[in-house]
């Protein structure tokens, strides 16, 4: 909502300066957006009036003017603009005038001819953005005026951001009650004359669907001039409220809105039939609006028609075929009250957004109609003149909104704001806000004002208590309360600590969007078909992830097209699996890392990354949980991942995540650059710990004997290491693998093997012989599973 | 024969002369050794007349122990020496960089929303969670957001089908927490949220804490002394903050919470668009009709709710002048985080 401050000082006028009020009113609830000056600045901008005009000797399409600009002596000027005629009053820039943007009137020549200043256009100006011709003031303005004083241009416009519940705010009234409320002073309401009728002239008007229009005015105006013109004041109010002048009939009912805040229309009662009905719309009806666009309005729709089919999208938008035009004479006013829950979501659904829907939507005062027309009346009569009839109401009682009075008891008030507030300044702001304010026994029974339908419970009425009184004034506290210890499970490891340690190795967190690419999802997780956004931003956002994959690679992508080389990043958020259950929305932490193994440096030769090193950031992940044992990397293949790099995670047997490089095929087809390794892990698999649990320390010394075998390449370090334990019994406590070879020296199809095999015992010195017996039994077991044998 | 004193001056200076533990030992050998030349005369003590063994052993003796004395003192110089020259010979130029993994870093939102998420639990708040693909009922209803509520329009919503969407804010946290919690409630819910707008101050995506107390007896002055200390201990500043009424269809007294520009102190500039105030937080006190909506007795029990945007917060904090930066995961942005 934009206000003229001069405007608004007419209505009220509190001696406080343009900023303070601004500030007030931000302070209020009806936050300023910002203030700028309602024309930018020009000075020695005069009216001058057009007495002479030959054409210019030299150019077709200059002529010569004769500029009265109240001086001793005329001014000649030259001027180019199509409607420049003898009588015509024009702004009218002096020598020495700089207009905005810095333009400089200085005496020149045109074509060799002399021109002592400039006739103006609205744009010249700054006033509009565009203009076709010079601007016509009035023509019985004084030739020499201030322009700026003749349209009063030391105005500012205040832009308030209005919050959805205040549409009471929606017009000038509104505003200025607030400000006299904060300001304790009065505001001069507009005169509540009625224009009586001079004519019988009426249209019956029928409320067929009376809960969404429980109220409708209407008015005939007979013999309207169709050559009056909108007064100058009156326009450029309109347009500093950002409201296009479109003929006195029409402006007038913007005008009333923008006083009042009640939208009205005007028919060309020449083009109505029958009578008035409001009524939802039925199928197959069209209606040609106002901006041309037709619409099949849908059976929820409320419409304006006649007795010949739709005439309005009602509070929305009139239709062309009973739209005023310069030839009406006979004007048929309308001000209705539609609720809002007929309105809401409606102007939306046609793709259109009006300054009528926009005030319907958040609410119109249910008893402001008739005062609505009266005034309309009277603004026409005065610039078109005509002849009214009587006013039509049509109303249906039992919709109106109804007013209940509310409770307000003084301890509920200090509860919730935490202090006390007297009394009587309670009283007072109730007051003032217009509400009718009852003392009780215990509290207080208050009736607000018809125009504050958004006040209904007892917490608004604190609420406008605590804000006229000022958010500011009221006290902060540091609460009281009783402390309570969460619980910290330890079975439970902080997702921090999982950051923390990818962080800690190397990894970038990195927080990509939720939709992705279908492309990327395609490629990533082809198995599980993900959920589509109906409405996406773009056509590259408009699925959810599955997993956290797409995201990750498109990450890396585009970073590698950044010059990077060495990147590694994780991500930690939902993945939406839709399954036949519903859609599982569950948390996962997932990684990706490319280039070298370590930052490039000094001391350690570079080389690429491979599996492994992937794997051990994941092992280190894994290990937070307390039994590393639990967890399992079993071969297997994922369609993302090469098919001979790739690990299903287990934890105890279930599933927890992968592991594994990016198919080389993929790779390709998303761009990525040489190997790429990602992991992903599903967050409640591994977060659950195992608590520590205390184990008693040998006192004996413990034995390490290394064996080096030959085995078949398809045994799994996994599988040969289950077999050593297993023959090593209680004494063996430790298996390291700490060599792999094959090649020359080794067969084909076998590989070498070197474990580290640490023994040691509780309750004696382990002697030679029983280690010894120990590894036999050991290698025994090797060669029976996998028919290894001792390499030497 | 040298006479004794001779003797033990040759010994002196061969020892005095000995440049490595090597010939250090063959002086000792020399002169101390079983067959060396001290060892020798004390072996020929023997052979001289009785009165005079005992001053000529004594004297012996006492030449033997000058000589150990200053073996010893030569064999702990000569190894001081050698390790200086060992010390030498491994200094190392310190200044070169350290070898291995170099560590990585937080998002700049995970860093907030670890720092956010520290002030609360601090003073007693815990983390809830909840779904970001939500009902309807949660997101908008129960927050006494009923179908073509005006307020709807400001929340430009993803959909899935009618009644299925992205939350456009973290408040249904609070519905859900109430849901399966019975007052008193002390929550705070970070995490993503969506709108379905993309330009220079908008993502489709980003982040939001709520906060929500309910308990009896709790006011707006309490709301009012939290999210000021919280302002100014996130800013580490002590930095002007405001309360202005708003409107939120939950909250009844709402308030918009400003603080003082931390980028011109309040002077005025482009980003608090010349007015000193930059807006944070929107807050109030849950309105009785949530309440109502959880089977939460509105007599007995009062409570505040609060949601602040992460992304303005970071910005604000670290100066990022591009809400794009976020979510482009530029490493060269990121590694500014570590």
């Amino acid at each position: 909502m934009k206000v003229s401050e001069r405007w608004l000082r007419e209505w009220v006028d509190p001696t406080v300066s343009g900023a303070e009020l601004a500030a007030q009113l931000t302070m209020a609830g009806l936050e300023v957006d910002h203030v700028e000056p309602a024309a930018p600045a020009f000075e020695s901008v005069v009216v001058g009036r057009v007495v002479g005009l030959i054409p210019h000797p030299d150019a077709d399409r200059l002529r010569v003017a004769t500029v009265d600009v109240g001086g001793a002596e005329p001014l000649q000027i030259v001027c180019g603009a199509p409607n420049v005629a003898v009588g015509l009053c024009a702004p009218t820039a002096l020598i020495g005038a700089v207009l905005p943007g810095g333009f400089a009137i200085e005496p020149s020549r045109l074509r060799g001819v002399e021109s002592r200043g400039m006739l103006c256009s609205a744009k010249e100006l700054g006033l509009a953005e565009s203009a076709d011709g010079l601007m016509a003031l009035p023509a019985d303005s004084r030739p020499g005026q201030n322009v700026r004083e003749l349209l009063a241009l030391d105005d500012a416009l205040i832009e308030i951001e209005l919050t959805p519940n205040r549409g009471d705010c929606l017009g000038m009234e509104g505003i200025a009650r607030e400000v006299a409320t904060l300001n304790h002073c009065e505001f001069r309401p507009l005169p509540a004359d009625s224009v009586p009728p001079v004519v019988d002239a009426t249209f019956p008007v029928t409320l067929l669907d009376p809960a969404d229009c429980p109220r409708y005015v209407g008015r005939v105006i007979r013999g309207v001039d169709p050559a009056a013109e909108t007064p100058l004041w009156m326009r450029e109010r309109l347009r500093r409220a950002g409201v296009r002048s479109l003929g006195p009939l029409v402006d007038v009912t913007n005008y009333v809105m923008l006083e009042l805040g009640q939208p009205m229309h005007a028919f060309d009662l020449g083009r109505l039939t029958g009578g008035i009905e409001v009524r939802r719309a039925r199928l197959g009806e069209r209606l040609e609006l106002l901006n041309g666009v037709v619409v099949e309005p849908d059976v929820e729709t409320l419409l304006i028609a006649d007795h010949h089919g739709p005439l309005a999208l009602a509070g929305i938008m009139g239709g062309e075929i009973s739209s005023c035009t310069d030839a009406t004479r006979d004007v048929f006013l309308e001000s209705a009250f539609f609720t809002p829950a007929s309105i809401a979501g409606r102007a939306r659904r046609y793709g259109l957004q009006t300054d009528s829907s926009y005030r319907f939507e958040r609410g119109v005062d249910s008893q402001l109609q008739r005062r609505a027309a009266e005034r309309a009346t009277r603004l026409l009569l005065d610039i078109a003149g005509g002849q009214p009839g009587p006013i039509v109401e049509a109303v249906s009682p039992e919709h109106l909104p109804t007013e209940p009075a509310i409770r307000l008891r003084p301890e509920r008030l200090c509860k919730l704001l935490g202090m006390d507030v007297p009394a009587a300044e309670v009283e007072e702001i109730l007051r003032r806000l217009g509400m009718a304010v009852a003392v009780e026994v215990d509290h207080w029974l208050v009736a607000p004002p018809s125009s504050r339908f958004d006040l209904a419970l007892e917490v608004d009425l604190i609420e406008e208590i605590a804000r006229i009184h000022g958010y500011d004034r009221l006290p902060g506290n540091r609460p009281l309360s009783r402390m309570e210890m969460p619980p910290r499970p330890e079975g439970q490891v902080a997702l921090e600590r999982f950051k923390e340690t990818l962080a800690q190795r190397g990894f970038q967190e990195a927080i990509t969007y939720s939709f992705v690419d279908p492309v990327f999802q395609r490629c990533l997780d082809p198995e599980r078909p993900p959920l589509a956004l109906a409405n996406p931003i773009s056509a590259d956002l408009a699925v959810m992830r599955t997993s956290l994959w797409p995201g990750l690679v498109k990450t890396l992508v585009y970073n590698q097209k950044r010059q990077q080389s060495r990147i590694r990043l994780f991500e930690h958020g939902l993945n939406f699996v839709p399954e036949t259950d519903g859609l599982r929305q569950e948390p996962y932490l997932g990684g990706i890392a490319t280039g070298s193994a370590l930052p490039e440096q000094w001391g350690t030769p570079t080389r690429p990354m491979d599996f492994f090193d992937l794997k051990a950031d994941v092992e280190a992940l894994l290990a937070l949980a307390g039994e590393p044992e639990a967890f399992a990397f079993v071969a297997a293949t994922h369609p993302a991942l090469h098919s001979g790099q790739s690990a299903r995670i287990e934890r105890a047997g279930a599933w927890v995540g992968w592991l594994g490089a990016l198919h080389p095929r993929l790779a390709r087809e998303l761009d990525v650059e040489g190997d790429a390794f990602l992991f992903e892990l599903r967050l409640e698999g591994v977060r659950t710990a195992r608590a520590p649990v205390f184990r008693e320390l040998s006192r004996f010394p413990a034995s390490r004997r290394d064996i080096s075998i030959l085995v078949d390449k398809a045994a799994t370090a996994r599988e040969l290491q289950a077999c050593i334990r297993r023959h090593g019994g209680e004494r063996l406590r430790e298996v390291r693998l700490f060599d792999l070879y094959q090649g020359k020296g080794v067969a084909e199809g076998q590989k070498s093997l070197t474990f580290g095999l640490i023994l040691q015992d509780f309750s004696h010195n382990l002697t030679d012989s029983v280690v010894d017996e120990t590894v036999s039994g050991i290698i025994a077991g090797l060669a029976s599973q996998f028919g290894a044998t001792l390499r030497v | 024969m040298d006479p004794l004193p001779e003797l033990i001056q040759t010994a002196q200076a061969a020892i005095a002369g000995a440049d490595d533990p090597a010939a250090l030992d063959r002086a000792r050998v020399h002169y101390l050794g079983r067959k060396g030349v001290l060892t020798e005369r004390l072996k020929e003590l023997g052979r001289l007349p009785p009165e005079q063994r005992r001053d000529a052993g004594q004297a012996i003796n006492e030449a033997k122990q000058t000589l150990e004395t200053a073996i010893a003192a030569r064999k702990a110089q000569l190894e001081a020496a050698a390790l200086d020259v060992r010390l030498a010979s491994e200094a190392l130029d310190v200044t070169l960089p350290g070898r291995g993994q170099w560590p990585g870093g937080r998002h700049p939102l995970g860093r907030t929303l670890t720092r956010i998420e520290a002030f609360f639990v601090g003073i007693g708040f815990t983390v809830a969670e909840g779904p970001e693909v939500e009902d309807d009922f949660h997101n908008f209803e129960a927050l006494n957001i009923p179908p073509h509520h005006p307020a709807r329009a400001m929340h430009d919503t993803f959909y899935f089908d009618a009644h299925t969407l992205l939350r456009t804010h973290t408040s249904p946290v609070q519905i859900r927490v109430m849901e399966r919690q019975a007052a008193p409630v002390r929550v705070i819910a970070p995490g993503r949220v969506y709108r379905c707008d993309s330009d220079l101050t908008h993502s489709p995506m980003f982040h939001q804490v709520e906060g929500l107390l309910v308990d009896e007896d709790v006011s707006f002055a309490d709301l009012k002394g939290v999210l000021d200390d919280f302002l100014r201990g996130f800013f580490e500043r002590d930095l002007g903050v405001r309360f202005r009424p708003s409107y939120f269809p939950f909250t009844e007294p709402s308030a918009e919470v400003d603080i003082q520009c931390v980028i011109c102190g309040g002077g005025g500039c482009r980003v608090c668009k010349h007015s000193g105030w930059l807006e944070v937080l929107g807050c109030g006190m849950v309105h009785p009709a949530v309440f109502e909506k959880v089977g939460i007795d509105s007599e007995r029990y009062t409570g505040y709710a609060f949601g602040m945007g992460v992304e303005r917060l970071t910005m604000l904090r670290y100066g990022v002048n591009d809400l794009r930066l976020f979510f482009d995961n530029d490493l060269r942005f990121l590694r500014q985080f570590q």
